[in-house]
């Protein structure tokens, strides 16, 4: 055990694995957070859709050789995640049609641009990469970790200076609309913040793996709570303790972050599955 | 004196036409149930009465009223993780001019909890709580967001009798003691009759508006019995 806490506190002497902890334990609570609302509201698979819009963006920008690809990669999951959480009952294409195709479709426009445009001679470690994120995290600079500060510090505002609305819109919209308050408005900014946490997971968890960090938490804590402000508490610790372990623990034992992150989650659904049964 | 008038109003989707030349005036206190055929667009009028939906022609005038609304059971998710206090508490989410609750918030959710006798449930789970139950929570939470008129979208379906019963007569106590106009959606004809003082009836156009006991002789009375709505004769 004392041979675990030296080695941990040696490898926290490189700013790298400060880095990677300080953003990974911001996403994983920001996501979870999101979550609860994503999964009560039906829209779990969101989060899958809309990383893989994000690595359709990031390839657009690899190909156009743009060094900050925020500046693509934002703007066009932002846009996606409004069209996807805010269509109309009458849309034309329906919900989960609009989703699953949106979500395959970025991602194979993505890898054909990266192979019909090819940047670096390795495609396969870039897209591999961009995947599974699993590289993302251990070379983030100063800069990407205040960006990432300042978009975690404005969604938790969000969070708790709208919690009450926010309740109220997802357990039932048209009782909130009655009472006046703009649900548009609000299913608008739950959209623009699926975005932004989304992007800010790429770095930890990878497109493909974004969506774990969403939902695992989420209907864990629900697995045992029974109230709102439980399940949302409860949910935000499991995430960051989640993302905290598995980022050591991955440093430790030299695997990947992202899936090491998401098989924190699993072994946390699986402990609170146990905890719920034994309570009944 | 006078909370809603509505004037010629006519209702639809994108261009369609549900229901038209509406016209009803709802007074303080009173109990009234709007009935009509499946399609008829009485979920239509309730959306225009919230506010939720634009009358293609026509006006409805309700001032700067707050309508306590009760939405039909399908709307509501079953499995929702919420006590039953977040839940009545939500009702005043719309009228809190900060971002969060006060004491005052607190107190009418707890009066209006006391209200519905269910301020012993208030820790429990609301997807533990039975049909009856479940809606006399959010009886409370409509309680907490008007301010002394109800409108209520098929409040008794799929309650079994005794919790039906029970729920009629906690409406027709808050009409009475509290003096709350109420404006309830119902396919049950009988109980309408029973406790409503007036009777909405519309297809598609309005049928008839008036008192439940002029209701009976009208036109409008004869042709819901034969089209098989539920009628005692």
């Amino acid at each position: 055990m004392s041979n675990l806490i030296s080695a941990i506190s040696g490898y926290m002497a490189y700013p790298f694995v400060r880095y990677a902890l300080i953003v990974g334990v911001l996403i994983a609570l920001c996501s979870s957070l999101l979550g609860v609302i994503l999964v009560l509201k039906r829209y779990s698979f969101i989060g899958d859709g809309l990383s893989n819009v994000t690595f359709g963006a990031l390839s657009i920008a690899t190909v156009l050789r743009i060094n900050n690809e925020m500046i693509i990669v934002l703007p066009i999951t932002v846009i996606c995640a409004i069209i996807l959480l805010c269509a109309k009952s009458s849309a034309k294409i329906k919900g989960d049609s609009a989703l699953a195709m949106t979500s395959v479709g970025t991602l194979a426009i993505g890898y054909l641009l990266m192979n019909i445009f090819p940047v670096s001679s390795n495609i396969n470690g870039d897209v591999c990469g961009t995947l599974f994120g699993s590289t993302l995290i251990l070379t983030l600079s100063l800069s990407d970790v205040w960006l990432c500060i300042c978009l975690s510090a404005a969604v938790i505002a969000v969070f708790v200076l709208f919690y009450h609305k926010i309740f109220a819109i997802t357990f039932d919209e048209s009782f909130a609309a009655s009472t006046g308050i703009k649900v548009g408005f609000f299913n608008m900014l739950i959209a623009v913040i699926c975005a932004v946490i989304i992007v800010l997971a790429m770095n930890l968890a990878g497109s493909l793996l974004t969506s774990a960090l969403i939902v695992f938490p989420a209907i864990s804590a629900m697995r045992v709570f029974k109230s709102f402000r439980g399940v949302i508490i409860c949910s935000a610790v499991l995430s960051v303790v989640c993302a905290a372990a598995g980022i050591l623990a991955s440093i430790l034992f030299s695997t990947p972050v992202g899936s090491t992150v998401v098989a924190a989650d699993i072994i946390a659904f699986a402990i609170f599955c146990v905890i719920s049964r034994l309570k009944q | 004196m006078s909370q809603i008038i509505c004037k010629n109003v006519s209702l639809g989707y994108e261009g369609h036409i549900v229901t038209k030349n509406i016209n009803f005036e709802v007074n303080k206190g009173d109990y009234i149930c709007i009935v009509g055929e499946n399609g008829s667009g009485k979920s239509t009028l309730v959306k225009a009465l919230l506010g939720l939906l634009k009358p293609f022609s026509g006006s409805i005038d309700k001032g700067s009223i707050r309508i306590g609304y009760l939405p039909q059971q399908t709307e509501i998710q079953s499995d929702f993780p919420a006590s039953v206090r977040e839940v009545v508490v939500s009702g005043c989410s719309g009228s809190i001019s900060g971002f969060f609750y006060g004491k005052k918030e607190r107190n009418i959710a707890l009066n209006c909890m006391k209200k519905m006798r269910i301020d012993n449930l208030a820790t429990k789970s609301f997807r533990e709580l039975s049909g009856g139950q479940k809606q006399r929570v959010l009886l409370a939470r409509a309680l907490c967001a008007a301010d002394d008129i109800l409108l209520l979208d098929e409040p008794v379906t799929g309650l079994d009798p005794a919790v039906t019963t029970e729920l009629y007569k906690i409406l027709k106590k808050l009409n009475h003691d509290d003096d709350m106009t109420i404006i309830m959606v119902s396919h049950d004809i009988n109980s309408a009759l029973k406790y409503a003082t007036k009777i909405l009836h519309i297809g598609h156009s309005q049928l008839f508006f008036g008192d439940s006991s002029e209701y009976l002789k009208s036109d409008a009375a004869k042709l819901f019995s034969r089209s098989g709505g539920k009628k005692n004769e």
